[in-house]
């Protein structure tokens, strides 16, 4: 089965052909501002001209920092109309009252708490009141927003309330784009609204990009279904990338380290990736990035995603290095490494420098660097061993040596041995190690609720078999379908033993 | 000394609370957003040392009961104390002069600052645990034989529940949690008011202080890029008891609580260690390479290792890399009446309680 897979990055456009593991061809072009002629200048080399190239295509697999880049710069965000159903519970913190004060002002709409809302058990707090929903409604309509975002206390256990104030909404002003927190799930109120109303407010982004990358895809003569990556290595549709953007949050690391564990065959490692400007390290557990201990905020927002446990310093291809002071950095010249490095006939010495004067990599012209004095290029070098070393030493769990994979444009600046670390594995394309990653990845499906009076084997199968379902329906092959994560937590205080079971299938996309 | 909480000191507290709530408790996190909230309005929180109570001024003990899960969704309901506080004062024909909380370990240290704010009355420098504990029977005022009823009840609807009279305070404890689940597992609770003296007398003194002390501490380490979990160690005079990795965590429910264990492999100077901790909501004891260095009362704590951050018991999981403290226990808790209830014995161990060694780091 043949895949594309593109990494749409905030400079460069990444995309790679892969015929099963094997790698047709591959490409790092510049992100262009439209989006489109990036991806079908990327989408054109890699189908080389040739028709057989294109033939048995199965799906474009797309990862993209747009909407996490969206959020954390403020732009291409919708006002979102906020509804919160709860009272006389729920109103001691206020919808979005912890976000900062410039995200907030630019999403957040017409805010309104009415009652209604369930308990833990599935009983009503009060009824929900439907009456004082109308009148919200008009009050949405007249204010003109075209988004909103509704949370009901307890919706993970039933969308009772979320689904009638939704239609009481869609009546009243039609056309209008709703996310229930019930569609992104888990137990948490604050950070469920959150990610709903981020939802809401990315939805008219959302649907332009995914236009955009329908467009690049079609005009490129390809008629394959288009897939976007997640933030935890599985993919979805298109069409539901358009309902819930938020999922592709922090999508990047992961597919980058998915991608060292394709070209390395190695499931349990640490990942550097080196860009232009910072080394990010991740590390593989199982095949999969280890998550972050504790929640992570998009761009100062407190949501219940869980990221990967990524850490990055500022030492990258474009770092600077100060001739005359022996400083390092933490300035890079980034992107325009093509025009600033000493070997491509620039002025700035950086770390690319030193490494191809160090033979570490071939790039540009070395005559331009041949002059470098020895002390100048032991220091560097014992600068970039210290500082990489002790980025490994951080990510590590315990003393024994770790193999260490090297992915990025700037893989080659890591040395071949580094203490602590057992192996220092260097992987041709490893430049594309991302747009690989994206190409490679599964879909999955996830079940997280509570059961009440059932054992724990009955809680964790039916939690599964619901996980199996949404899998899928996300265009899973039945026959690959694979356990990723179970976790079972028993809930304190409440009669009836409940049980919190969360559930995570992955799988291959269906041929 | 009357004094207005800082807006900065919020943060201090909730860190310290998490500390003190040895697992259980809950992580204040949302309250403290409540309370930010609250100043933002103009509230402020007036904390009142116990010393400046007069003899005959009126106290209200009050705590939120119920599932943190539920909080979650819920979010704090202060109100719902209030009216608990309010229902009392009408039972009694007298009014409060100060709000106390009867927990300053986890969310329970927040509410009697919210109480405090919503109602304009100070907040006592006290509770009656000094940690975070289970259930009623555990607190100094239960254990120094003062009465727990009347005990008021309410939620944030119109329901409210008042034991005017109880055999004694296990009896308080499983009427209220039956009250409670009643009511969608979450309600304000007034527990029978205590007078200026019986606080001076039979309170765990300058807790909410403590609590602040160890989250300045952290605050600061964090700021100067020391080492927070020395710093507290060094504020608390507690002891490193562990670093080191979690490796497995079991749990069970068995009548509304979390049994479970811990096990940690050890890192640093720990290495090739292995600690094993209990824990009932709380961490209660830690035995190290099979041997036992700390239990209840004494206060066991599990923070992330970078940040000092608490870890509580319900979000423990695999592979978080982690520190563990121990801090002493107040003396009235390991008084022979307090053990009788809060030392391993009343959590189901069979043996007595031991301080945990006092080591320097």
């Amino acid at each position: 089965m043949k895949r594309i897979g593109i990494d749409v990055g905030g400079t460069n456009t990444d995309a790679v052909l892969l015929d099963h593991n094997r790698i047709i061809r591959s490409i790092k072009t510049a992100t262009t501002t439209d989006v489109i002629s990036g991806i079908r200048t990327a989408v054109d080399h890699i189908l080389g001209g040739s028709d057989a190239d294109a033939d048995g295509i199965r799906a474009i697999m797309i990862g993209t920092t747009h909407f996490t880049n969206a959020v954390i710069e403020r732009r291409g965000l919708s006002k979102v109309a906020v509804i919160r159903i709860g009272l006389p519970a729920a109103h001691s913190i206020l919808p979005m009252q912890a976000w900062p004060a410039d995200l907030r002002s630019e999403v957040e709409g017409p805010t309104f708490l009415i009652r209604g809302g369930h308990e833990f058990d599935g009983r009503e707090i009060v009824p929900f009141d439907d009456e004082r929903m109308r009148e919200v409604a008009l009050e949405i309509r007249d204010s003109g927003v075209t988004a909103a975002a509704i949370t009901a206390v307890f919706s993970p256990l039933t969308s009772e309330c979320e689904e009638r104030a939704a239609a009481i909404l869609r009546d009243v002003v039609p056309g209008v784009s709703v996310t229930l927190s019930s569609q992104l799930g888990r137990i948490g109120l604050i950070e469920r609204e959150n990610a709903t109303i981020l939802n809401s407010a990315l939805h008219r982004l959302a649907r332009d990009t995914v236009a955009a990358f329908e467009t690049a895809v079609s005009e490129s003569g390809l008629r394959v279904p288009l897939y976007l990556t997640q933030n935890d290595g599985t993919v979805m549709p298109a069409s539901q990338a358009v309902r819930f953007p938020v999922l592709c949050f922090a999508s990047g690391p992961t597919n980058s380290m998915r991608g060292a564990r394709m070209l390395s065959g190695l499931d349990e490692a640490i990942v550097l990736d080196v860009g232009g400007t910072t080394t990010d390290a991740g590390v593989l557990v199982s095949g999969f990035p280890r998550e972050a201990n504790s929640k992570v905020d998009i761009g100062g927002v407190s949501t219940f995603f869980r990221m990967p446990d990524v850490v990055a310093i500022a030492l990258g291809g474009g770092t600077i290095v100060d001739e005359a002071s022996g400083r390092i950095g933490p300035q890079s010249v980034g992107y325009r490494i093509m025009e600033k490095a000493r070997v491509k006939g620039g002025d700035t010495l950086t770390l690319t420098d030193v490494a191809v004067r160090m033979n570490r990599m071939e790039f540009g012209d070395v005559s331009k660097v041949s002059e470098l004095p020895n002390s100048l290029v032991s220091n560097v070098d014992a600068w970039v061993n210290g500082r990489l070393a002790e980025l490994v030493d951080r990510m590590k769990t315990s003393a024994a040596a770790v193999p260490v994979i090297a992915v990025g444009g700037g893989a080659a600046l890591v040395p071949d041995e580094l203490p602590g670390v057992s192996t220092v594995i260097k992987v041709e394309h490893a430049g594309v190690a991302n747009a690989i990653g994206a190409a490679m990845a599964q879909v999955s499906g996830e079940c997280d609720q509570v059961f009440y009076g059932v054992s724990r084997d009955d809680a964790l199968a039916q939690a599964r078999d619901m996980a199996e379902r949404r899998a899928l329906e996300a265009g899973a092959d039945i026959e690959t379908v694979q356990l990723l994560d179970a976790e079972d937590i028993p809930l304190s205080y409440i009669p009836g033993n409940p049980l919190r079971v969360r559930v995570r299938l992955i799988a291959d996309l269906k041929a | 000394m009357m004094r207005e909480l800082e807006f900065d000191e919020l943060e201090a507290l909730a860190i310290g609370a998490g500390v003190l709530g040895t697992g259980g408790g809950n992580h204040p996190h949302l309250e403290l957003m409540c309370a930010q909230a609250d100043y933002l309005r103009g509230r402020r929180v007036t904390l009142l040392d116990p010393q400046e109570l007069a003899d005959d001024a009126r106290v209200a003990v009050v705590c939120i009961m119920g599932a943190p899960l539920v909080t979650k969704e819920r979010l704090p309901e202060p109100v719902a104390i209030c009216k608990a506080v309010r229902l009392m004062e009408e039972h009694c024909g007298k009014p409060f002069d100060a709000i106390m909380s009867i927990e300053i370990g986890g969310e329970n240290a927040f509410f009697a600052l919210l109480v405090g704010m919503e109602l304009g009355l100070p907040v006592v420098d006290a509770d009656t645990m000094g940690r975070a504990f289970p259930e009623a029977q555990m607190a100094s005022f239960a254990i120094r034989g003062l009465p727990v009823t009347p005990f008021a009840i309410a939620d944030i609807r119109d329901n409210a529940v008042l034991i005017p009279v109880a055999e004694n305070a296990t009896r308080v404890e499983r009427i209220g949690r039956k009250t409670v689940v009643e009511l969608g597992s979450i309600a304000g609770t007034c527990a029978a008011p205590r007078t200026g003296r019986e606080v001076k007398d039979h309170a765990i003194l300058n807790s909410i202080s403590r609590a602040l002390s160890i989250g300045n501490a952290v605050l600061d380490a964090r700021k100067a890029g020391a080492n927070p979990v020395a710093s507290v160690l060094e504020a608390e005079n507690g002891a490193l008891l562990f670093t080191g990795k979690v490796q497995d965590v079991s749990r069970r429910t068995t009548d509304g609580f979390v049994r479970g264990c811990a096990v940690l492999s050890g890192a640093g100077a720990f290495e090739g260690q292995r600690l094993e901790i209990d824990f009932q909501n709380e961490f209660s004891v830690a035995r190290l390479d099979g041997v036992r260095i700390a239990c209840v009362p004494d206060l066991i704590t599990v923070l992330d290792e970078e940040t000092a951050e608490a870890i509580g018991t319900e979000v423990l999981r695999y592979g978080q890399r982690v520190a563990v403290i121990a801090l002493p226990a107040d003396p009235i808790m390991t008084s022979p009446e307090g053990l009788a209830v809060t030392g391993p014995r009343a959590f189901g161990f069979d043996f007595d309680y031991q301080p945990f060694a006092e080591k320097t780091v």
